[in-house]
């Protein structure tokens, strides 16, 4: 097929601005909040430009945009060492210890900042029940940094009011933000609904020297240079078929708008991957994807197939599971759980319930017990009043979900569901880039650490939160604090390399005529048929997305096949995907908000091919419970207890995958 | 569950230089028709139902209809964000009202000071674990 190019001749050139700042950070949410409170401090003593972008309002940006019922990563009294077992168990023994290790050192700091600068946090009352953020207030209780008891669910998580999570931390964010402004004298540095779409390589052949996107409000085109960036964009949604492909195809559990931009940046850029073969499939109430964390932790709840049975305990599953996964499942995380329920369905015992009735009557019970029928049903009273609020927090949908089938949990049972298939890297999954470690660490091995925390292989290109690979399990609060730690370490590289002066391989020119194609292609052809939507000449957004995720569901396993999949289903999907990656050239836009969509599409498809070639190369199946490799349904420590680590060239569209020696260093 | 805009209400925030819910939306969703002056949900398929443009519209003009594909009509999830609390009432489909209030933030809006009280960075210790402002644990 022929090729199409951009020479403005149908669609108008956009004005295009060119912004020069030290740091750039791509990304408004925990991470990139994280990374500008801490970078901005060091930067401001001297003189360093720092520059944050986010697609949206960084107010309600990232993965905490609705709110969060609670803080999953807070290590207290607990021991990181702890951590970093807790964290290799659930994600089947292959982690960067040295990173994990390093992120529990440092996440309380940000907790800390968290509730001082505004969000309430729940505390330990004296009769050992729980106080929301104003009663304990109220109560004179300290706050976390001063010694105060936080009401734990877990081991790790706390619990919080958290509607304006996010509010909070995007305004000490915004705040850092004004002050080096005001020590540089930029006019801004702060760009909202500006859409980053991709790295432009410096014309030395090693750093990127630009990254180039569009304002998703105007036709404007930015290219920011930079001496140093921080990707801190999210993992990617929406890239396998949803459960709910009508209007419910909105309703993911992971942010909806989180598409994989930071693994195509970091893609294109050239820097190494780690174990993208890795998902994350949770199991969640079903349809609403409301959490299920604080009804398993805090209220105690069990889950069952449809008999009242524990499907975790059947002797049956857990034979062939050990058989197949060995020790791994008897570590029961989340994986093996997953693993159990699927085949809990697979037999036809479904639904999967969650057992809220048993749980609150239990509760219930040892309320009037202990304090008596009146105080009691008060404090019941309470209680049903923090289950809601975990819903309304963080999953709204999940409430309203509930009002419309007359759930209440006293009463009623809810279902819970596997849903479809995400990639990211700081929830119970770790697919991302491979990046260096702080060093410092006993133990640590000469491959984990080049110098810069944080730094891809790419020199001066960091990344913080999702993009981060083979560390999970940092949630909210970690992802903040990896933000802050990638700050200072770009920072530090800054410092080192202050005669770099970024320079671009494409001009202005250039960028303005790749960002704008999609547009130039609508208004070539739009004409040619009577309805614009149906063209034989291009294909838009929606189509991209809707032939991305069939690929993915029916080969790469999604939910069609029950996460499995081969080397001959993930050699026949590539083959199309490889089509789809082709077709991208002919991607059309009608206005702003479609030439977001195509990008964000674009960034899907590339985020999945690295999905797919790293369940190919990884001849086995070490998350069983997320997907299986059917040729390959066992986990083989001799071979494959090893990082796959993997390079794509975008110039030449080739991959390199290799396999990277694991360390333990925590026994 | 998409957010949808009640036309009666909504005035296309034409006081201002762009909507509330346009300026908001986490997905790019909110749109606003220039004739009418009217906010809509232009991909109500992507919305999230975060709730951020039904808690910022300054009209209460916003309110959100469960996915069609798998919620029972006739609830309602209505939240009312105030300066240090929210206020939910959830009507079931049979007609049961429950009403909430939560904590939202202890601190007034707009009152963050990011460094007040912070030492100054201390550039020796630029390569080592800890930030600016505290060290890291040692276990």
């Amino acid at each position: 097929m022929e090729k199409e190019t951009c020479t403005f001749s149908y669609c108008k050139k956009p004005e295009v601005t060119e912004v020069d700042c030290d740091l750039l950070i791509m990304g408004g949410g925990m991470a990139g909040c994280g990374a500008a409170y801490e970078a901005c401090r060091w930067a401001n003593a001297k003189g360093l430009k720092v520059v944050l972008v986010d697609k949206a309002a960084t107010d309600r940006s990232g993965a905490v945009a609705m709110g969060l019922s609670a803080i999953n990563t807070y290590v207290g009294e607990n021991k990181c060492a702890d951590y970093v077992k807790y964290v290799r168990n659930d994600l089947m023994g292959i982690i960067r210890e040295d990173l994990v290790f390093d992120l529990g050192r440092h996440v309380d700091d940000s907790v800390h900042l968290f509730e001082e600068w505004g969000l309430p946090i729940w505390k330990k009352g004296d009769d050992g029940f729980s106080l929301d953020g104003f009663q304990a207030a109220e109560a004179g209780k300290k706050s976390l940094k001063e010694g105060g008891t936080p009401v734990r669910t877990g081991k790790w998580q706390i619990m919080i009011n958290g509607e304006s999570y996010k509010v909070v931390v995007a305004e000490a964010a915004k705040k850092a933000l004004q002050t080096n402004r005001e020590k540089t004298g930029m006019a801004q540095n702060h760009f909202e609904r500006v859409f980053i779409v991709k790295a432009v390589k410096d014309t030395n052949g090693k750093n990127v020297a630009a990254a180039i996107g569009f304002s998703t409000r105007e036709n404007k085109i930015y290219s920011f240079k930079a001496k140093a960036m921080i990707c801190a964009t999210a993992g990617a949604v929406n890239c396998f078929r949803p459960r709910s492909v009508g209007e419910g195809m909105g309703r993911t559990w992971y942010p909806v708008f989180s598409c994989g931009s930071g693994y195509a940046f970091g893609m294109q850029a050239g820097a190494e991957l780690t174990l993208m073969e890795n998902r994350f499939v949770p199991a969640r109430f079903k349809d609403g994807y409301g959490p299920v964390g604080a009804w398993f932790l805090f209220f105690k709840a069990k889950a069952t197939d449809s008999y009242g049975n524990d499907y975790c305990a059947d002797k049956e599953y857990l034979d062939d599971a050990i058989a197949r996964y060995g020790d791994y499942a008897k570590g029961m995380g989340t994986a093996i759980r997953n693993h159990l329920m699927m085949r809990a369905m697979k037999d036809g015992r479904g639904p999967i319930l969650m057992q809220t009735p048993n749980a609150m009557a239990a509760l219930g019970a040892a309320f009037t017990e202990k304090l008596g029928e009146k105080e009691g049903k008060k404090k019941m009273k309470h209680l049903e009043a923090e289950a809601w609020e975990d819903f309304l927090d963080m999953a709204i949908g999940q409430a309203s979900l509930w009002a419309a089938k007359n759930i209440e949990p006293d009463k009623s049972v809810s279902e819970i569901m596997p849903t479809e298939p995400y990639l990211l890297g700081s929830h119970a999954g770790c697919a991302g880039f491979w990046v260096s470690g702080p060093g410092d660490i006993p133990g640590t091995p000469e491959h984990y650490s080049w110098g810069y925390n944080r730094m891809s292989t790419v020199p001066g290109l960091f990344m913080a939160g999702d993009v981060v690979g083979a560390s999970g399990h940092k949630f909210s609060s970690g992802s903040h604090a990896e933000g802050r730690q990638a700050g200072k370490a770009a920072i530090a590289y800054i410092l080192d390399n202050a005669s770099y002066k970024p320079s671009p391989k494409l001009s202005l020119d250039e960028i303005a005529a790749e960002l704008y194609l999609p547009f130039e292609v609508y208004e070539k052809y739009k004409t040619y048929t009577t309805e614009p939507g149906v063209n034989p000449n291009y294909i838009g957004p929606k189509a991209l997305q809707a032939r991305l995720m069939k690929i993915s569901d029916e080969y790469f396993g999604g939910v069609a096949t029950w996460y499995m999949t081969s080397r001959t289903m993930l050699e026949e999907g590539l083959k199309l995907l490889e089509m789809l990656k082709e077709d991208a050239n002919k991607m059309a836009a009608k206005d702003l908000h479609e030439l977001l969509r195509c990008f964000e599409n674009y960034h899907r498809i590339l985020s999945v091919e690295a999905h797919a070639r790293h369940i190919l190369f990884r001849e086995e199946s070490r998350y069983p419970g997320y997907y299986y490799r059917g040729d390959h349904n066992k986990i083989d420590d001799v071979n494959w207890k090893c990082f796959t680590n993997s390079k794509y060239t975008a110039e030449t569209n080739t991959w390199e995958l290799k396999k990277v020696p694991y360390v333990q260093m925590f026994k | 569950m998409p957010s949808f805009v009640i036309t009666e209400k909504c005035d296309g925030c034409k006081a201002q230089d762009k909507t509330a819910c346009q300026y908001i939306c986490p997905h790019d969703l909110m749109a606003l028709d220039r004739e009418k002056m009217k906010a809509y949900n232009q991909e109500p398929e992507q919305c999230w139902e975060c709730f951020n443009c039904v808690k910022i519209c300054p009209q209460q003009a916003i309110e959100v209809r469960g996915y069609s594909d798998f919620v029972p009509l006739g609830s309602s999830t209505i939240p009312l964000r105030g300066t240090d609390s929210i206020m939910w009432t959830i009507k079931f489909r049979n007609g049961i009202l429950k009403r909430f209030k939560f904590p939202i933030r202890t601190t007034v809006e707009g009152s963050v000071d990011p460094y007040k009280g912070k030492p100054e960075p201390d550039f020796a210790t630029i390569k080592q674990p800890g930030f600016f402002n505290s060290p890291a644990r040692q276990e």
